[in-house]
């Protein structure tokens, strides 16, 4: 077990595309650690770096204590899960299990026992004989755990660890995975593109666009306090409002309303500044009756999330959402007014976010 | 109606017709053996041993289908081998004018041991001294299979996915691990198929034994039947038939081998 540290990585594919741009990472021994971005981030370029799998143009990769850039994947000491999980169709459960300890040159008889041991830990102790055309998505998907596990490698890394299960089996698999993870206490970093995900499981996460790291940080700080527009608008199931204003000493002017200036950015903004309001559809307040500081408008669309509406406002033009319990969602075409909560809306000056 | 069944059994017939011009050959093949005084005519057989006493007498005849297999066998290994080696290679490490060399081998294969380097190939073989070998006959005869083995391995290849590769290199095997591992047992259909294929054809082979190879106990089968006549130069119809089926019964029985054993495919480990 040992931490990872990524120093100035950079990769530059053939022909010139830049996957990554000098990123600087370090990931402590133990974290789960969540890598997210839309298709094309370079998310997937990154953690292959780390395995080796691809050579990095430059910088270094460290696990441990050892610069393992130039070394080989095998020679790492890692281990990763697929997003295929490319367990190999020619051999059972137990021998797929054991396939690392076979390279290890351990004795047939250890490390049948070990997989055995994995297997059981991972409830797969009624599939051992079998192969894996003849296991379903989840269990497959716990015997590449079970394989990574019987490793003992220093850090795990997951591509895309739930994106083949289906629905249901990903809240599951979910679950497990992050508990599985805290027992083992192996440092682990995995790719995902889903916001939800990396939010669920990860202990830190990096958000990616385009080959740079665009915040790095809890689930909680990247999810309250997203450092600039990009990660505001791709982190969260509804995306936050980003809306066009302009600073009126302790009030922003937005879609013709007046709202108040945010706890974050108080005394931070020069009057008649150009910025973006930010504020989420949960941290919305809706009412049906006007109040200071709000933004009015009529009802556009209201949309059923369960235990909670998602409501649309048409603010002068401009669309606004909010975030309201069921039972006092309105009806299409009424008026309602959003009173954004001071302290948690946000200020972005070109793209970035104001604080102190 | 009636001309719905009037076409029915025109179809039929000329089925029946087009069948018959293939079968017949087959049938004389399996009744000619066993019928005293074979004819060209396909005749209901007597089973008599007489033909095969007949040529089991002839020195020559058993030796050879014996050097047959050893050649095939030898070749097929050999294809097999380095096929799957190359095409490995050719299929995971991307070298510039990879498919131009392919190409170009493909091409130039038909020619190695086809009847245009007869000569140059009968020279080559005096100068290594593998004239008369069967050892350089299997290396000759390996040479004009390969380019065209490797094309087929290749495209097996390329059809197993990666991720079986990158997994096992994680977990620290060695190329040759991985080609022993992974690569061989989910491209063994595709071995299968270029084994067959190797031997098919070198069991047909007849030139390039017949050019090589001088010393009558070395020829192959292939070679032998060739001079199965009488002493009166007509062809020895007791001793060709019997020979033929004889020379026949392995291939057949070769492929129902196969087909069985290795006519799957494993499937499964990556999810689609």
């Amino acid at each position: 077990m040992s931490a990872i540290e990524l120093r100035g990585l950079t990769k530059v594919y053939p022909g010139g595309v830049k996957a990554l741009d000098s990123l600087d990472l370090v990931i402590p021994d133990g974290e789960f650690f969540a890598l997210l971005g839309p298709s094309g981030c370079g998310k997937t370029t990154l953690l292959r770096t780390i395995a080796g799998l691809e050579t990095a143009t430059g910088g270094a990769v460290v696990i441990g204590d050892r610069d393992v850039t130039g070394v080989q994947p095998g020679a790492r000491d890692i281990a990763m899960v697929f997003q295929d999980y490319a367990l190999f169709p020619h051999m059972n459960v137990t021998d797929n299990i054991a396939y690392p300890l076979r390279i290890k040159k351990v004795a047939r008889a250890t490390r049948q026992q070990k997989a055995a041991e994995v297997g059981a830990r991972l409830g797969l102790e009624q599939l051992m004989e079998r192969r894996p055309g003849q296991l379903s998505g989840g269990q497959q998907q716990r015997v590449a755990l079970a394989r990574v596990m019987a490793t003992q490698a220093q850090a795990f890394l997951f591509d895309e660890p739930l994106s083949n299960l289906d629905a249901r089996l990903r809240l599951e698999a979910r679950t497990f995975l992050k508990k599985l993870q805290h027992e083992l206490g192996v440092t682990t970093v995995f790719v995902t593109h889903d916001q939800a995900e990396a939010l669920a499981m990860a202990d830190r996460m990096a958000v990616m666009e385009s080959g740079h790291i665009r915040q790095i940080g809890t689930p909680a700080e990247v999810f309250q306090r997203p450092a600039n527009t990009f990660v505001a608008g791709f982190i969260g199931s509804t995306p936050m409002n980003l809306l066009d204003g302009v600073v009126r000493g302790d009030t922003v002017d937005v879609a013709d309303c007046k709202v108040a200036v945010p706890e974050s950015a108080e005394g931070l903004l020069r009057d008649g500044e150009k910025i973006v309001y930010g504020v989420r559809p949960e941290y919305n307040v809706y009412s049906a009756e006007s109040a200071d500081g709000s933004l009015g408008g009529t009802v556009s669309i209201v949309e059923n999330l369960g235990a909670t509406y998602l409501v649309t406002l048409d603010v002068n033009g401009v669309p606004v959402q909010a975030i309201v319990p069921e039972g006092r969602e309105p009806e299409l075409g009424d008026e309602g007014f959003a009173v954004p909560r001071r302290d948690r809306a946000l200020i972005y000056r070109d793209g970035e976010l104001v604080s102190a | 109606m009636t001309r719905f069944v009037l076409r029915r059994i025109g179809f039929y017939v000329l089925i029946a017709v087009l069948l018959a011009f293939f079968a017949v050959p087959l049938l004389w093949l399996a009744s000619a053996p066993f019928t005293s005084d074979p004819t060209y005519q396909v005749r209901m057989p007597d089973f008599t041993s007489e033909n095969f006493r007949a040529l089991f007498d002839n020195p020559y005849a058993l030796g050879s289908l014996w050097n047959s297999v050893l050649l095939a066998a030898g070749t097929a290994a050999l294809v097999v081998v380095f096929a799957t080696l190359a095409a490995y290679a050719l299929s995971r490490v991307r070298l510039p004018g990879r498919d131009a060399l392919l190409y170009t081998l493909l091409l130039l294969s038909s020619i190695i041991t086809g009847t245009a380097a007869m000569v140059p190939l009968f020279q080559l073989a005096v100068e290594l001294q593998l004239i008369d070998s069967q050892l350089g006959l299997i290396l000759i005869l390996t040479g004009g299979l390969l380019p065209a083995a490797i094309f087929m391995m290749k495209d097996f290849m390329d059809s197993t996915p990666k991720s079986y590769e990158e997994s096992a290199r994680v977990f620290g095997a060695t190329p040759l691990q991985i080609v022993r591992h992974v690569v061989v047992p989910l491209v063994r259909p595709g071995l299968a198929t270029i084994a067959v294929w190797a031997v098919a054809n070198v069991w047909g082979n007849f030139l390039m034994p017949y050019l090589l190879l001088s010393d009558v106990e070395k020829q192959p089968a292939a070679v032998i039947m060739y001079t199965l006549y009488t002493e009166g130069g007509q062809a020895n119809i007791q001793l060709l038939g019997t020979f033929g089926l004889l020379y026949s019964v392995p291939v057949v029985l070769m492929y129902l081998f196969v087909s069985k054993k290795y006519g799957f495919r494993f499937h499964g480990g990556i999810k689609r």
